[in-house]
């Protein structure tokens, strides 16, 4: 092409070239931008409003200006707990079913099942729970607060169970059972131990993505003024903590909801960052 | 590190279970209505008796309603009281009666945040209406410059907001609106939750408070209290003798003056456009649904026990949130009430 | 895996050997049938959830039939319930997120996959998808205070840029649909740049270097060459991201207004399924109004499960990440 200058064509497609590789440019400009500075407007606007109080008293009366959210803090966490001790086992145990039994149609059946229970709106998991728990029972609690919770944790423990195992390599399970494990013992001693690191992450990861759930608990747990004694008995959480008081009108609670979010989203994300990091560590590690 | 965490989480669970395990906690829900008041009372009451927690979940009267209705709560609040209807499917599910039982008095007030205009807007009847049927669009309607001749209305749409669920503020609000237009009453109706011709939804009084705080050129119906304790405007409305009036305690007090009367036995009256000149027409009294038989002891004598209180010592702090007292015949005709519960 | 048992030879004891492995087999059985268990629980889980959510709404199902769903009032009182305006809204928020969300998502997804240094790739992909992580109700009160406020001052430049269309007319209060849909698009944007880009680095960077042989620009290898390559993937993200959409509830529910009309301007207040749900479910009186409430959830479960089958059959595959 020596010596001919560039036909318009060609200037054409230099142009168009240009403009839509700056334009991908500045897509990330703005959308990661946009996100950032939400979020940096959340700790700003959160940390300020942070204080001793928010961690240890209980909530004021309406239109009384202090107080806390300590038993918000409490019920989150025993929610929390409960929809583990649900929705880990069943989760674990039935990615390690996919893992090593798999294969079959039932299987197939299993995780198609799976996730279609993943993409059901966490309302729809509310109102079942509601059903299932609430009405029978006849008051809120935090059992079916946590019923509710335990199935959203469930499609993603068994999916991030199920790959985890499966990317422990056939070598290590062939050698167990070459020494005379039986298969049960392989995947006990063997298998499982070697996938440690991902399924502890996977749980971890759930869990931040289960603790800033509001919609399953508006109707389940209901909420608390007071601490909630036992499993039976409504409980304030978080986040619907941070609903409620975000649509209020006092001042006095908008503070108290930054704050909240504040709380709520370095705990997601300290987790988030945790569970990262170990992963991509481990990554690295060569086996 | 496992092994601490197992055994933090299991720190935590027992806590969680048994450290608490002495608290009697007594459910409660329902209007938003009188939350702020309730709300003191319970945490007043909490402090005198430690181990007794009425925790009430401000889910709007209709809540209150359906939840007391389904047992899911111990009783329930409702500014409206429950209908013929409501009252026989209470009956059929839970196989015994319900029991109102007035608390305080309160007042729905028209709340308003019009860029530039601090004064008191005077609000007639058919301005009320005219709004929330969606007729009257403009603050400077004729309808409302008429009643304001002094204040400079602006030109601006009005943002009309109302209740997005049950409401017992609702069921006053348009019962007062349907005594004011047949048109109402017969297009819209009166419940804690209709099918408004226009409107944003706001959850709750604190929802619909803080809607209006956020929207410029807005207008809804909240409980006395929360235009007062968010230092918003709120209107005078026109009573059936044609006089503006505030709402205040004194207003308020005047509106049940001749219900307290003629209370019939179970508790149901509507106060709004009450006859008199002092009168506040958008009045109501509020209740506590009360099912007639309580199976637990412990919760039957805390509720009696609260019910005794809250007509006496809980009075006096009505007063303090804006909320009118119960006239003294009302008062001894529930306190002879309270040995319906058994 | 059936646990046959060896028969004893009469008068022999059986060896040490064949015990231990009859314990073996038990063992095994036991591992099987107990995660075979948690398997099937999962399925007894789902089944039980579509159960209860037909049983609980029959009342209203049998009342208005097929026409729930296209019928546009709501009214308690009357006991006159349909869906449309909550479909409306549902897929007017959804699609406007998408609208925003995917020129936005493949564009960044484009830039962290193709052209920008591995570093910032890596680090800027890494703080996108902690942002996926951030709770629903963190984005409603990031939209109550912040975005809301923002559109308020941007109601004019909008409004004279596109008053003229049907889309931008009538007041503008903040909460609108317009809100939901700028908060939703926030929400899904994680999700398709992540997905994407991972599907765009799996394209064989073969075809890539082939375009560019033939003389192609980049922005034409990656457009005409790599995308078309990704296509599926970037397309099971995209509707991944709607599926997730289709049911958001509490950024939602926070800005939308929660008015149950159909109206076309962006400006006006709507409701969507999950909204409504969240604000009434637990007030509603009455067996017909809860019964309609449910029939709402039921009709949302279908739609999502749809929008995911297709979606499925997309990602199916091409990606390492699991959904959502």
């Amino acid at each position: 092409m020596a010596g001919r200058a560039m036909s318009f064509h060609v200037i054409r497609r230099k142009t168009v070239n240009a403009v839509m590789l700056s334009l991908t440019g500045l897509c990330t400009f703005i959308a990661a931008g946009t996100l950032l500075y939400i979020l940096g407007y959340l700790f700003v606007h959160g940390g300020k409003n942070l204080s001793w109080d928010f961690f240890t008293k209980l909530p004021a009366p309406v239109g009384e200006t202090g107080g806390g959210m300590a038993n918000a803090i409490l019920g989150s966490a025993k929610l929390l707990l409960l929809a583990t001790a649900i929705g880990v086992p069943i989760g674990f145990l039935g990615g390690v079913y996919l893992a090593e039994f798999g294969g079959n149609t039932f299987a197939y059946v299993v995780r198609y099942v799976t996730d279609l229970l993943n993409g059901v709106p966490s309302i729809v998991i509310g109102i079942f729970a509601y059903t299932l728990i609430v009405l029978p029972q006849k008051h809120f609690s935090t059992m079916a607060g946590g019923f509710a919770l335990s199935i959203m944790m469930i499609p993603i423990a068994i999916r991030s169970s199920e790959e985890f195992l499966r990317a422990v390599p056939l070598a290590l399970r062939e050698g167990a059972m070459a020494l005379g494990a039986s298969k049960s013992k392989a995947i006990w001693t063997v298998v499982i131990p070697a996938a440690k690191n991902g399924i502890m992450t996977g749980i971890m990861l759930n869990l931040a993505r289960v603790a800033g759930e509001t919609a399953p608990l508006i109707f389940t747990s209901l909420g608390n003024r007071f601490w909630s004694p036992g499993w039976e008995q409504p409980t304030a959480s978080l986040p619907v903590m941070i609903y409620t008081y975000a649509l209020g009108p006092y001042e006095d609670w908008h503070q108290q909801a930054w704050a909240a979010g504040f709380v709520l989203l370095t705990l997601v994300l300290a987790v988030n960052i945790c569970a990262r990091l170990i992963l991509s560590r481990q990554a690295h590690v060569p086996r | 590190m496992t092994r601490n965490i197992i055994r933090v989480t299991m720190a935590v669970a027992l806590l969680a279970g048994v450290a608490l395990a002495e608290q009697v906690l007594i459910n409660c829900g329902g209007a938003t209505f009188p939350y702020p008041m309730y709300s003191k009372w319970f945490d007043t009451y909490h402090k005198k008796f430690p181990t007794l927690a009425f925790n009430y979940a401000s889910i709007g009267s209709s809540g209150g309603i359906k939840q007391v209705t389904e047992g899911t709560v111990d009783f329930g609040a409702s500014d409206g009281p429950m209908s013929d209807d409501q009252m026989k499917q209470f009956r059929e599910k839970r196989g015994m009666n319900v029991l109102h039982f007035p608390t305080v008095l309160g007042a729905d007030v028209p709340t308003y945040n019009i860029p530039g205009v601090k004064e008191q807007l005077n609000f007639t009847g058919e301005a009320l209406v005219g709004i929330y049927f969606g007729k009257i669009t403009k603050w400077n309607d004729p309808e409302l410059t008429k009643a304001n001749p002094a204040v400079k209305l602006p030109a601006n749409n009005i943002v009309v907001v109302h209740r997005s669920e049950g409401s017992g503020t609702t069921y006053v609000w348009v019962d007062y609106l349907a005594k004011i237009s047949p048109e109402w009453k017969q297009k819209v109706g009166v419940a804690g939750s209709v099918n408004w011709p226009v409107g944003l939804g706001g959850k709750g009084n604190e929802g619909v408070a803080g809607q209006i705080q956020q929207t410029p050129n807005s207008i809804g119906y909240v409980e006395l209290i929360y235009a007062v304790q968010n230092k918003m405007s709120y209107g005078k409305v026109k009573n059936s003798s044609g006089v503006f009036v505030n709402a205040d305690l004194a207003s308020v007090t005047a509106a049940a003056a001749k219900a307290s009367a003629t209370m019939p036995d179970d508790f149901r009256v509507s106060i709004t456009n009450a006859d008199g000149k002092d009168v506040y027409p958008i009045s109501s009294f509020t209740w506590l649904l009360i099912p007639e038989k309580i199976a637990d002891p412990t919760k039957k004598k805390a509720i009696t026990d609260f019910l005794k209180w809250m007509l006496t010592d809980g009075q006096s702090l009505t007063e303090a949130l804006d909320y009118a007292k119960l006239p003294k015949p009302v008062i001894d005709k529930e306190m002879k009430a309270i040995a319906k519960i058994q | 895996m059936a646990a046959s048992t060896t028969p004893a030879i009469k008068g022999r004891p059986l060896g040490r050997a064949q015990s231990f492995q009859q314990r073996l087999r038990a063992g095994d059985d036991l591992a099987y049938i107990v995660t075979l268990a948690a398997a099937a629980a999962v399925l007894a889980v789902t089944a039980l959830l579509v159960y209860e959510l037909y049983v609980h709404s029959a009342l209203s199902r049998h009342k208005f039939g097929w026409s729930f769903l296209v019928t546009q009032t709501w009214d308690p009182v009357a006991e006159q319930f349909g869906a449309l305006p909550f479909i409306y809204g549902t897929v007017v928020t959804s699609v406007l997120a998408l609208l925003i969300g995917i020129p936005l998502g493949v564009g960044a997804a484009i830039f962290l996959a193709e052209l920008a240094p591995p570093g910032i790739s890596s680090g800027l992909t890494f703080l996108i998808e902690l942002l996926a992580a951030v709770p629903s109700v963190i984005f409603g009160l990031l939209g109550v205070f912040v975005l809301i406020p923002i559109l308020h001052k941007l109601e004019d430049p909008i409004r004279s840029v596109l008053g003229w269309t049907p889309l931008f007319q009538g007041p503008f209060y903040g909460v609108s649909m317009l809100s939901a849909g700028v908060v939703l698009s926030l929400m899904i944007i994680p999700f398709i740049i992540s997905i994407s880009r991972e599907v765009i680095l799996a394209v064989p960077s073969d075809q890539r270097e082939a375009a560019l042989a033939l003389g192609a620009t980049r922005w034409e290898s990656t457009w005409d060459v790599v995308v078309p390559y990704a296509y599926k993937g970037i397309t099971g993200s995209i509707f991944l991201s709607l599926a997730r959409a289709l049911g958001e509830t509490m950024a939602v529910t926070m800005v939308i207004g929660n008015d149950p009309k159909i109206v076309t301007s962006l400006f006006a207040p709507g409701y969507s399924i999950a909204a409504i749900i969240a604000n009434e479910f637990a007030e509603a009186p009455g067996e017909m109004y809860t019964s309609a409430l449910i029939e709402l959830g039921l009709v949302l479960f279908a739609l999502t499960i749809v929008i995911n089958g297709a979606a499925r059959l997309l990602v199916a595959g091409t990606s390492a990440k699991e959904g959502t």
